[in-house]
């Protein structure tokens, strides 16, 4: 958006050692989510009758091996992480869009409406998430949609709490009195004056909602309350792999080790990113 | 009649703390600017003077008098009614490293409010407009281009001035445009404002705690102490004869650069007043406290501001007793 | 020898481009002598305090000689006569006191570390070094934390804090730029006095001639990292050789001339 203040920022992130790790390797699992099925000589619900649940080294044709049924293991994980990235994007979609414009009309309103605005966030953050999201599914039945659902509703919460702190500061700031005296009106100072000025801190803080949501997804799914069979997320796989864990411990060792590779990369690129765009560091 | 009037104007701030005590900010000021004025208004700071000034452009609500721009009152008006007046009035704020977008470059942060004004207007004709400002002020179009993080004070402060006249307003209130500023960018910068001052014949409050910066650019001059104005009159007159004892102080502080300034300073060292910072009773000079001069009558009683000769204003008790004003600290 | 002694000093700081701030510099400072550095912000000059006493941003880095009382500073050894051996003030007090403790807290603190005083001796000196700067009403002063103080009043007690280790030689930056003009000049005077009363020497950076001439002995004159005049400071008032430093007084606004 702004040439110049974003070149500053990636020169820098561009130094991190840990962040730039982390981005490669991000880059790596989400393109093997979204292009490797295709690579391998297997259906999803194809079953190997020959091969079930065979190990890496005696599965012919099965990388990391197979489940109890004779699926392809590798396959079935990239597919679980494409909808666990999905779920977990789409969310701090939601929570971005709610929670940026919520939070920073709440903060730069102030007063009453403020008030209000951060109370009516207070309600659903004493509602129990988990109650919700059975009754949820209770009521729409299980399925990827009703996840996205549940987690969306409680995921932007805390960045509208985060974002109405900012923006009660920012509001402070000079230059928003000088736009007022520029004849500028409310939307138009949160959206031109707030919203940019805190992008850094709800970037990074996206950055590490990914991970937050992906392991509510998977712990949810583990509990059996998100997305079911034969559909494949890391929460499910890693179910199923907990359950197998003497006899095929590949079962759970392959979607656990994705899951924790996709968190650390998370993390260490959000890492950077505050750092980078940490503008007292300039 | 004057361009902008204000009678009787207060500012209060309920103060945050134990028991829910009001701070008088600004107390009782009235004063008038005229078509093409520059009037000086010089005090230390929290004396009120930014109060005062950040006031008439509805930036703080006042909590008594009335604001008047060409006869009309202007205090009771919300800030939607209030934005039309915008294109009249403006602010040159004191900070400019706080008072531009850090996200914006300054030719964007020069357009704004010509957008805000008026959303229809054609981006390029706004953004030329913007960049002819620019370039009355001294910054061509590769330094506006530019991010504030990315320039000198003295640049911020001269694109904070283009913004303020980007609408070509008709007053302006100045709130220490110079104070941030190293001392020979300050030099630069006050000669920009008397260019513009000349050029534009714009109606101006120039605030600042120097008097030597008021006094060069502006005939007249308001000193503050404590919300109230202390003493008016023609700059020669202030500075040649001040009558309230608080000026006369103003005046021995503004740094010398001779090989006497050492002795005068050393001088003043045993001098320096206790309990300035304490707040006086609401009926006494508020700058009894401080005052050389003060009497038992000081603490008591509150000296109204009076007239003392021709266009001058004083605001205490003994002011009658020096008509030639007060001498330098450093002669008595 | 001198007290402080800078032999061809230079701070860079790493970047795209590397970033010279101090290029080659010499300055001595003798005992009780005052010397002011002045130039423009971005000329270097608080880079060299800063170099001094090894408080270099994480990407400077200092070359060249600096020796207090014949001990070099460079090369990690400056944290030993911080506060003992140099005292510093900065430009804002409210950078050297921390916001939420009581100023007699951290005033004892340093006293104790300084002379290894008991808890209520620390108190005692506190409350005199408080009086030494001329606060008025110290006792109730060491109770209160640094925002319910005037910022005149807040750099007195940075004052206080600077010589609580009795240094002989005082960095000033910037000391008075962020005050009113009144109280410009009672803090100006206040650390005239404070130098001759306690025989330290002082070096100053400011952007003011006021404060040079109110303050200084020598004056140095500093553009882009290098001296571009030195002398005495009373020479130099009265007629600067340098065109440069001939503008910089020629910008001083002064209330003569008026119409």
């Amino acid at each position: 958006m702004k040439g110049g203040l974003w070149r500053d920022a990636l020169g820098q992130l561009r130094g991190d050692r840990a962040a730039m790790t982390g981005s490669v390797v991000l880059a790596f699992l989400v393109l093997a989510a979204i292009v490797g099925p295709v690579f391998i000589g297997f259906r999803e619900d194809e079953i190997d009758w020959a091969n079930m649940a065979a190990s890496p080294f005696e599965a012919d044709g099965h990388w990391l091996g197979t489940d109890r049924l004779g699926r392809d293991l590798l396959l079935r994980t990239l597919l679980g992480l494409r909808v666990s990235l999905a779920i977990a994007l789409a969310a701090t979609l939601v929570s971005l869009v709610i929670g940026v414009s919520w939070g920073a009309l709440a903060g730069y309103l102030r007063g009453r409406a403020d008030a209000l605005m951060m109370r009516f966030v207070d309600v659903l953050y004493a509602l129990p998430q988990v109650f919700f999201v059975i009754i949820l599914t209770v009521v729409f039945g299980r399925g990827p949609l009703t996840l996205l659902v549940a987690i969306g509703a409680f995921g932007w919460l805390t960045m509208a709490r985060i974002v109405r702190g900012q923006a009660l500061a920012l509001r402070e700031r000079e230059f928003v009195e000088a736009a007022v005296v520029g004849g500028a009106g409310t939307l138009r100072i949160v959206a031109r004056h707030i919203v940019p000025n805190l992008l850094g801190p709800v970037i990074v803080y996206a950055t590490l909602t990914v991970p937050q949501v992906i392991l509510v997804e998977s712990f949810l799914s583990f509990l059996g309350i998100g997305i079911q069979e034969p559909l494949a997320s890391l929460g499910n796989l890693i179910a199923d792999g907990a359950g197998e864990m003497e006899t095929a411990p590949w079962m759970l060792a392959v979607p656990a080790g994705c899951l924790v590779l996709l968190v650390f990369s998370f993390n260490f690129l959000g890492d950077g990113l505050r750092d980078a765009l940490d503008p007292r560091d300039r | 009649m004057s361009l902008l009037e204000l009678h009787g104007v207060s500012v209060r701030f309920r103060q945050s703390g134990g028991e829910a005590r009001e701070l008088t900010a600004v107390d009782s000021v009235d004063f008038a600017i005229g078509e093409h004025e520059m009037l000086g208004l010089v005090g230390e700071s929290g004396c009120g003077k930014t109060t005062l000034g950040r006031a008439i452009l509805r930036l703080v609500p006042l909590a008594a008098g009335e604001v008047r721009w060409r006869g009309q009152r202007i205090d009771r008006l919300g800030q939607r009614a209030f934005r039309p007046l915008r294109r009249e009035l403006q602010y040159v704020f004191q900070d400019p490293h706080a008072c531009l977008d850090p996200r914006m470059t300054l030719l964007e942060s020069v357009a704004e409010p010509l957008r805000a004004l008026d959303p229809d207007s054609e981006a390029a004709a706004r953004a030329r407009l913007a960049q002819e400002r620019l370039d009355e002020v001294g910054i061509a179009a590769d330094l506006a281009a530019r991010y504030p993080h990315q320039l000198s004070g003295g640049q911020l402060q001269r694109a904070v001035i283009a913004r303020a006249l980007v609408v070509d307003p008709r007053f302006v209130v100045c709130d220490e445009p110079v104070s941030a500023l190293d001392v020979s960018v300050q030099a630069q910068i006050v000669g920009l404002l008397e260019r513009i001052r000349d050029e534009r014949g714009l109606a101006s409050l120039f605030i600042s705690h120097n008097l030597a910066v008021v006094a060069r650019l502006c005939k007249r001059v308001m000193v503050m102490y404590r919300g109230r104005i202390v003493e008016t009159g023609e700059r020669r007159a202030i500075v040649e004869a001040p009558l309230h004892p608080y000026t006369r102080e103003l005046l021995d502080a503004v740094p010398g650069i001779d090989a006497g300034a050492r002795k005068r300073l050393l001088r003043k060292a045993a001098r320096t007043h206790p309990g300035a910072d304490e707040t006086a009773p609401a009926a006494a000079c508020a700058f009894a406290a401080r005052c050389p001069h003060v009497l038992p009558r000081c603490r008591v009683e509150r000296p109204p501001l009076q007239p003392a000769g021709e266009s001058r204003l004083v605001a205490c008790h003994r002011a009658g007793e020096w008509p030639g004003g007060l001498p330098p600290l450093a002669a008595a | 020898m001198p007290l402080l002694d800078i032999r061809a000093l230079t701070v860079e700081f790493a970047g795209e481009p590397p970033v010279c701030a101090v290029d080659g510099v010499d300055l001595s400072v003798e005992a009780r002598e005052s010397v002011a550095i002045v130039g423009e912000s971005g000329s270097g000059k608080s880079q060299l305090l800063h170099a001094c006493i090894g408080l270099l941003a994480a990407n400077g880095r200092a070359r060249g000689s600096v020796r207090f009382e014949g001990r070099e500073l460079l090369g990690g050894n400056a944290a030993a006569i911080r506060g003992r051996g140099i005292g510093f003030v900065f430009q804002d007090a409210s950078g050297s006191l921390t916001p939420h403790r009581r100023i007699g807290l951290q005033l004892a603190e340093v006293a104790s570390a300084a002379h290894g005083l008991s808890r209520d001796a620390a108190r005692a000196e506190s409350r005199r070094m408080l009086e030494c700067v001329h606060l008025p009403d110290a006792e109730r002063r060491l109770m209160q934390y640094p925002h319910e103080l005037s910022g005149g009043m807040r750099q007195r007690v940075a004052i206080a804090l600077a010589l609580m280790a009795r240094p002989r030689l005082l960095f000033a930056d910037e000391p008075t730029t962020a005050l009113d003009v009144t109280v410009q000049a009672e803090i100006l005077a206040l650390v005239a006095e404070l130098c001759r009363e306690f025989g330290m020497a002082l070096l100053l950076v400011t952007h003011d001639l006021g404060v040079v001439a109110a303050l200084a002995d020598r004056i140095a004159v500093m553009q882009a990292g290098r001296f571009v005049e030195t002398a005495a400071a009373a020479d130099f008032l009265s007629g600067p050789r340098h065109p440069y430093s001939a503008g910089l007084l020629a910008a001083v606004l002064t209330l003569g001339g008026l119409p």
